[in-house]
């Protein structure tokens, strides 16, 4: 499988303290991978080192053997978006305009955009099921709503990588697992890439090819869901008694939780 | 742009015309329609025309450093004064009036002393290189409040005399008699309008947030030291020729935003002509309320702003702060 994304070596954090510590990991095309791990294991410092917020200390991320760090900014964003985790947007922007601006980084300064800008935009709305929204205000709309549309502009960028950090999220059983039907759509029928940050084992067992488990910064165990979602590995990383079955549908791993007493 | 926004744009540029037109015929001093153009009166004709272009700047400028700013900071209660060109001014053009230097290099002194004040602020407010909105506000507030006190200080020393003079400079005022200097702050004001203008989309994704911005592509930190530093200009060469004039900055963007939305790329040009509109407008009342004394163009942006702003944050559909 051709490789799309390269972390070799890579560490990181913020001030003095590193929470990313000297991971390696490759994303194929046509992945659907999900990372887990428990709170503060370095998940969304991850996210935001590939998406270059913050500057990696060691290390380096190439994308298709490009250093990402010498790509300029906006050729970057042409291949890989992003859809962060609670983006609270303080003006009422339409849901239109919000998709529409996942064209910036194809326009240039001045640039209105065009036709095929719109249709691109309008493509986008409809895969996410959202076009019925593109007059209301971003703010007015649901959690799940919100979700879609911004996943909608990250599809605007017409990305080849997508990233998104916990996208179900606050949203009910019903939405997530239309988002993440979604997002399968997307991986199988569009051939794109993605990656994603997820609480949920069993989400993340049912949807993704590969799963990467976290702990403590560094990756546990990477592989496919049977390999890494054995109860030996989540009750060392998640300090937690399980039970991992079958599903008794799909035969992936099926994470039982189990209380203490 | 689509015919939504045409008739809009055709409709606010008749108002300022028609608006432009009363400011010529309205003043202190009360000359017929006709008479007003007698070669006598030209001097009267003039400052009148000065005026109205002083109050198209003041109003443009203000009204875009405002847009930029509330875009920048996330925050749609932000002003052009926020980061402490107002005090700095005041406190540079005090100085220079309490030392007894010629008014000709007042507005000079103001220039220098925003731009050293802003440049104070933003420098607090920068931590590992990178800009702290929160910090950045509160700088602003700390600075201004201690440039004032210095300001009320030298006042307190000073002669009455000084006093007057300064009155009128802290609450602003239309009337340049140098037209030397109001092309330059035109010039500097309308390059500055111009590249806010050019970075509106990013704008738009900035004021979404940071991080979602540079998801865009946009190179987050090198846009919004640049934009500041364009409405420091802006900023700076307004006060040192009308002083402090409140409100409008906070105001128009305000309305704007209710009318015809966020983008700013609409937003921007309907705020350019509505902010003119209403600074014009202001500005007749100034002259005319209390003829032939002159109020300070400060107190009528205040007084007419306050209510308006009252009655928009009492109205559900305020976008959140």
């Amino acid at each position: 499988m051709e490789k799309i994304l390269s972390i070799h070596n890579l560490s990181g954090g913020y001030q003095n303290e590193l929470i990313v510590r000297n991971i390696s990991l490759d994303v194929s095309k046509g992945d659907l991978l999900s990372i887990i791990g428990p709170n503060g294991s370095g998940k969304t410092t991850l996210f935001r080192l590939i998406s270059r917020i913050i500057k990696p200390v060691q290390g380096n991320i190439a994308l298709s053997g490009k250093d990402i760090l010498r790509l300029p900014l906006k050729d970057f964003s042409c291949q890989v978006a992003f859809v962060s985790q609670d983006s609270i947007i303080n003006f009422s922007f339409t849901v239109w305009e919000i998709v529409l601006m996942g064209r910036i980084p194809h326009l240039k300064r001045l640039q209105a955009e065009g036709a095929k800008d719109f249709s691109i935009a309008e493509k986008s709305l409809s895969l996410t099921d959202t076009l019925h929204l593109r007059n209301k205000m971003i703010n007015e709309l649901s959690s799940g709503e919100r979700q879609r549309v911004l996943i909608a502009r990250a599809l605007a960028q017409e990305p080849e990588l997508l990233f998104l950090d916990e996208p179900t999220s606050h949203l009910d059983i019903g939405h997530q697992i239309q988002i993440l039907d979604l997002l399968r759509k997307l991986n199988l029928q569009d051939k794109l890439t993605i990656v994603m940050v997820l609480h949920d084992l069993n989400l993340a067992s049912e949807y993704s090819n590969r799963i990467v488990l976290f702990n403590q910064g560094k990756i546990f165990k990477q592989g496919s869901p049977k390999e890494v979602l054995t109860y030996q590995n989540i009750e060392a990383v998640y300090k937690t008694v399980v039970v991992v079955e079958d599903n008794p549908i799909n035969k992936k791993p099926y994470v039982v939780l189990v209380s203490g007493r | 742009m689509n015919n939504k926004y045409k008739r809009k744009t055709i409709l606010l540029l008749g108002l300022l015309l028609v608006i432009a037109i009363l400011g010529i015929y309205k003043g202190a001093v009360d000359i017929s329609a006709k008479d007003l153009w007698l070669i006598e009166n030209r001097p009267i004709l003039y400052l009148r025309i000065f005026r109205i272009i002083t109050a198209i700047v003041a109003g443009c400028g203000l009204s875009v450093a405002g847009i930029v700013l509330q875009a920048i900071l996330k925050n749609s209660l932000a002003e052009p004064y926020i980061l402490g060109a107002s005090s700095g001014a005041g406190l540079g053009a005090v100085i220079l009036m309490v030392l007894g230097v010629s008014s000709i290099y007042i507005p000079g002194g103001a220039f220098l002393g925003a731009v050293l004040s802003i440049i104070l602020v933003y420098n607090l407010a920068r931590q590992h290189n990178k800009i702290n909105e929160q910090a950045l506000i509160l700088s602003g507030v700390i600075v201004s409040v201690a440039l004032s006190a210095v300001i009320v200080f030298l006042i307190s020393v000073s002669s009455k005399d000084t006093l007057h003079s300064i009155t009128w400079w802290l609450w602003g005022s239309l009337q340049v008699y140098d037209y030397k200097l109001l092309i330059l702050v035109s010039v500097v004001v309308f390059t500055g309008v111009l590249i806010s203008y050019l970075f509106a989309q990013d704008l738009n994704a900035i004021s979404i947030g940071d991080e979602e911005a540079l998801h865009l592509g946009i190179d987050v930190e090198k846009v919004k030291k640049f934009l500041i530093l364009v409405t420091a200009l802006i900023t700076a060469g307004l006060v040192s020729i009308c002083g402090i004039i409140g409100f409008v900055g906070l105001i128009i963007p305000h309305i704007m935003r209710l009318v015809v939305g966020p983008n700013h790329k609409v937003l921007i040009p309907a705020s350019l002509l509505s902010s003119a509109i209403f600074m014009v407008g202001c500005d007749i009342l100034s002259r005319t309320i209390a003829r032939p004394l002159e109020i300070p163009i400060g107190v009528i942006t205040a007084i007419v702003g306050a209510p308006v702003f009252i009655m928009l944050l009492k109205r559900k559909h305020m976008p959140k702060a």
